[in-house]
């Protein structure tokens, strides 16, 4: 079977989870013989050879072909210049849109065949840059008739997707590895969320990353449950990390490692560490992470007196993320709405127990951990309490995290995908 | 003989450097030594050297007449003598002539007279100490505090002290109809006389001087002498406060600060009866007319006069109370590097740092901080803290287990 697959980043040039999602994916396709043309706005030639790319600043396309001029005027309407960066909180916005100004090279419009050079980015010409994508999907779609299925990930991709489906005629499947609810709360980008629900309405099957997600899919987006299955996310890498760093204080460390925003829900991490502070002092809590909410969280902490418990170290990366890991004796994640979460598996792979809401994807999966309501503070902190005090919960959770982990293999996501192309495919003929 | 008072706040803080999480438990140095050193040595090329050299000539045409006062904080006495010894010379030469009084506070321009007695005599001793190694024997007679912080009970403890006199804010919310322009007596123990700023004449030359749209603008000598001729002939003696970065740092010299600085003293002895003296010459000099109540400590900061520039939000009132939570076992301390960041962890601009008042006074603060946001400040100065407790309490287990 050949893929037509539409993504929007791949690493090692990424910003968030979709391209590891997508590099695991592609890599248990591989290990089924899987043929994947995968498609992406910017190739940066560094990527692993693992997939036909194809790089779609180097597509030519036809603005002449009839049937491009139907899914064109369906996509105009997209470039009202709509400043919004639906991934980002309001720093890193401010980054990616000064990145994505100056790199971003202009094209004379003129000429009817031209190509369109992507930024790749969630930048300023972002709605731009998602309606020429679907121009490309389109011309490839046309362009190779070589494949037998047609698979988009994430809004971003989903006019590519349609697009490609419409010149084509062959079937859709597209991805949600998270949706506009779980981004933005109730006050969700109007423009983002009817892409997403023109995408899963035109797919022939809707693939969620987890059950969560397929009952927003379902609710909010009015898809039919038989339309939708669960395919959770997995590591590319289970084995156990040692880390030789050492922790220079003498008390345990709790640590919440994340975005500071809303979908996160760091505000109760911060009332359940007063909690626990309360009943032991000699514990430590690490807020690592930057994010719109920062301030007021550093307020908060000041406010209940605990700040020479409570730490803030800002966003951390490379080996500063490994060593936040290593050092930590308790991983929360509180998130208040995660389609999936790959950050609890991390922890376990550093040996840290984890507690994680129930509102997040990875509960599903991750049997070994405990779970609680993102609100219920009072949870959060009598598992925090316990698992820092009672070794013999935290010693278990460890051995039965690491072998949890090992068995959620990217091959086994795969297989379960060649098995909804199949169905997809039977339907469709 | 109506007279002048002219007095100058010297300090800089030992500003902190940028200190993480990760460094705690670890890393035992706080201090930004490169921004530290390059804050002073500007500053000395802008403001203390040029008008350090003002001034002796000043002293030089007016032998026995011109006359200053000064309150070097111990931070900046320690940071001279480490990356300007040139500054420290110019001051001692300026002490030597006899004109120049110099002022006790607080060794680290510390908030401690708001939270312990103890640490408070303690500071105010080592400042004391360190100005007699430095000036020759030196010893103050008047007592300044830490950005003229004043209240009935502080200044009680500053007689206790044996001080015959302390500068404050002639804050408009004290005084009420009362004029600054005289010796007040403290309201708890009138031995102790106190001096109030003239904040509408210090705050002409310190904040407006170079504001283009002051209606006053620009500021002559010949000016300031009309105003001060203008004030009621009982009045006897007008406290001209200020930092003494105003000359060269806030003001630059291409306002032409200088240069009214230069002949402020020719117009005034000219055009007017007034003649300068020190603190301790006004003290000695003027009768008090009357006490002044300070139930409620007030300072020369900001709009409000008060002490909401260092203390009064969360992030303030946490780092403060964790600080001073270490006193006493600090006290039992016997460990020269713990004392010393014990104290220069006191400075108050630390706390100054995490204001949040950025409507009103915001912008002020915002110039004199080192950090983007008053949350970065408190992080940073968290963190450091946070180290230090650690060593505070390691330190405290081993003298507990050698005694």
């Amino acid at each position: 079977m050949r893929v037509l697959m539409f993504g929007w980043e791949f690493p090692p040039h990424i910003s968030g989870g979709l391209g590891t999602a997508c590099y695991g994916l592609i890599k248990g396709m591989n290990h089924h013989n899987q043929e994947v043309i995968f498609v992406v706005p910017k190739l940066w030639g560094d990527e692993e050879d693992l997939a036909d790319f194809v790089n779609a600043s180097d597509v030519t396309i036809n603005y002449r072909e009839k049937k491009f001029k139907n899914i064109w005027k369906n996509l105009t309407y997209l470039e009202v210049s709509s400043f919004l960066v639906p991934y980002l909180g309001p720093e890193e916005y401010q980054k990616f849109t000064d990145y994505a100004i100056h790199d971003r090279t202009d094209v004379d419009e003129s000429i009817f065949t031209n190509k369109y050079e992507f930024s790749g980015k969630y930048g300023k010409n972002l709605m731009e840059e998602v309606s020429r994508y679907a121009l490309v999907g389109a011309q490839i779609a046309k362009d190779r008739q070589d494949f037998d299925i047609i698979h988009a990930h994430d809004w971003l991709a989903f006019p590519a997707g349609i697009a490609a489906k419409e010149m084509s005629g062959k079937p859709l499947v597209v991805h949600v590895h998270a949706t506009e609810y779980d981004r933005s709360g109730e006050s969700v980008n109007q423009p983002v969320y009817d892409i997403e629900k023109a995408g899963m309405q035109a797919a022939d099957h809707v693939v969620a990353v987890s059950h969560l997600t397929r009952n927003i899919i379902i609710r909010k987006y009015g898809i039919p449950g038989h339309k939708v299955s669960v395919l959770h996310n997995a590591v590319l890498d289970a084995s156990i990390i040692k880390s030789e760093y050492q922790k220079k204080v003498p008390e345990k460390i709790v640590t919440f490692l994340g975005r500071i925003t809303f979908q996160k829900g760091p505000e109760y991490f911060v009332e359940a560490a007063k909690k626990v502070i309360d009943r032991d002092p000699n514990v430590r809590f690490v807020m690592a992470g930057s994010g719109d909410l920062l301030n007021k969280m550093i307020q908060r902490v000041a406010e209940l007196r605990m700040a020479s418990r409570f730490h803030f170290t800002g966003f951390l990366k490379g080996k500063d993320v490994d060593h936040m890991y290593a050092i930590s004796d308790v991983y929360v994640m509180p998130s208040v709405s995660e389609p999936f979460g790959i950050a609890p598996l991390e922890a376990v792979r550093h040996n840290t127990p984890v507690i994680i809401s129930k509102q997040s994807g990875v509960a599903e999966v991750l049997v070994n951990a405990i779970k609680v309501d993102f609100w219920d503070v009072d949870a959060m902190a009598d598992a925090i309490f316990a698992l820092l005090h009672y070794d013999g919960i935290s010693r278990m959770f460890k051995e039965l995290g690491s072998d949890e982990l090992k068995k959620l293999k990217w091959e086994h996501v795969a297989a379960k995908l060649i098995t909804v192309y199949e169905k997809t495919i039977a339907q469709q003929s | 003989m109506r007279t002048i008072c002219f007095y100058f706040q010297v300090h800089q803080p030992f500003r902190l450097k940028p200190y993480r999480f990760f460094d705690i438990g670890e890393d035992h140095h706080y201090w930004d030594d490169f921004l530290n050193r390059n804050v002073i040595r500007k500053a000395a090329q802008r403001c203390y050297l040029p008008m350090n050299s003002l001034l002796m000539d000043l002293i030089h045409q007016y032998p026995g007449k011109f006359k200053v006062a000064f309150s070097i904080s111990g931070t900046f006495l320690d940071q001279m003598e480490a990356y300007a010894p040139d500054v420290l010379e110019s001051f001692q030469k300026l002490v030597a002539t006899g004109q120049v009084e110099l002022l006790n506070e607080t060794y680290t321009h510390s908030l401690a007279a708001l939270k312990s007695k103890e640490e408070f005599t303690k500071l105010v001793k080592k400042h004391q100490d360190r100005i007699k190694e430095l000036f020759n024997g030196y010893t103050p007679k008047v007592f300044r505090n830490t950005e003229l912080i004043y209240s009935d009970s502080i200044g009680s403890m500053v007689s206790e002290m044996g001080y015959k006199g302390i500068l404050t804010e002639g804050a408009k919310h004290i005084l009420g109809w009362k004029s600054p322009n005289y010796v007040y007596t403290n309201a708890i123990d009138p031995k102790l006389k106190v001096l109030l700023k003239n904040f509408r004449l210090s705050d002409d030359i310190a904040f407006r001087f170079s504001n283009k749209t002051w209606a006053d603008f620009p500021l002559t000598t010949d000016k300031f002498v009309t105003w001060l001729n203008a004030i009621p002939k009982e009045e006897q003696v007008v406290n001209l406060f200020m930092d003494y970065e105003t000359f060269g740092e806030h003001q630059w010299a291409d306002t032409g600060i200088f240069e009214f600085m230069r002949f402020l003293p020719e117009t005034i002895f000219k055009h007017s009866n007034f003649n300068f003296s020190t603190p301790s010459e006004v003290l000695d000099n003027s009768q008090p007319v009357g006490n002044i109540h300070v139930p409620i400590p007030i300072s020369w900061a900001d709009e409000e006069r008060d002490l909401t520039a260092w203390l009064g939000n969360d992030l303030q009132d946490e780092a403060f109370d964790r600080l001073y939570d270490l006193e006493s076992q600090v006290k039992g301390i016997d460990d020269p590097e713990i004392q010393r960041d014990w104290s220069y962890l006191q400075t108050s601009d630390h706390f100054y740092y995490m204001c949040t008042k950025f409507f009103s006074d915001g912008s002020v603060h915002q110039y004199f901080s080192p950090y983007d946001t008053p949350y970065d400040a408190f992080i940073n100065y968290m963190n450091v803290l946070s180290d230090f407790m650690l060593r505070v309490k390691e330190k405290s287990q081993q003298a507990k287990a050698s005694a």
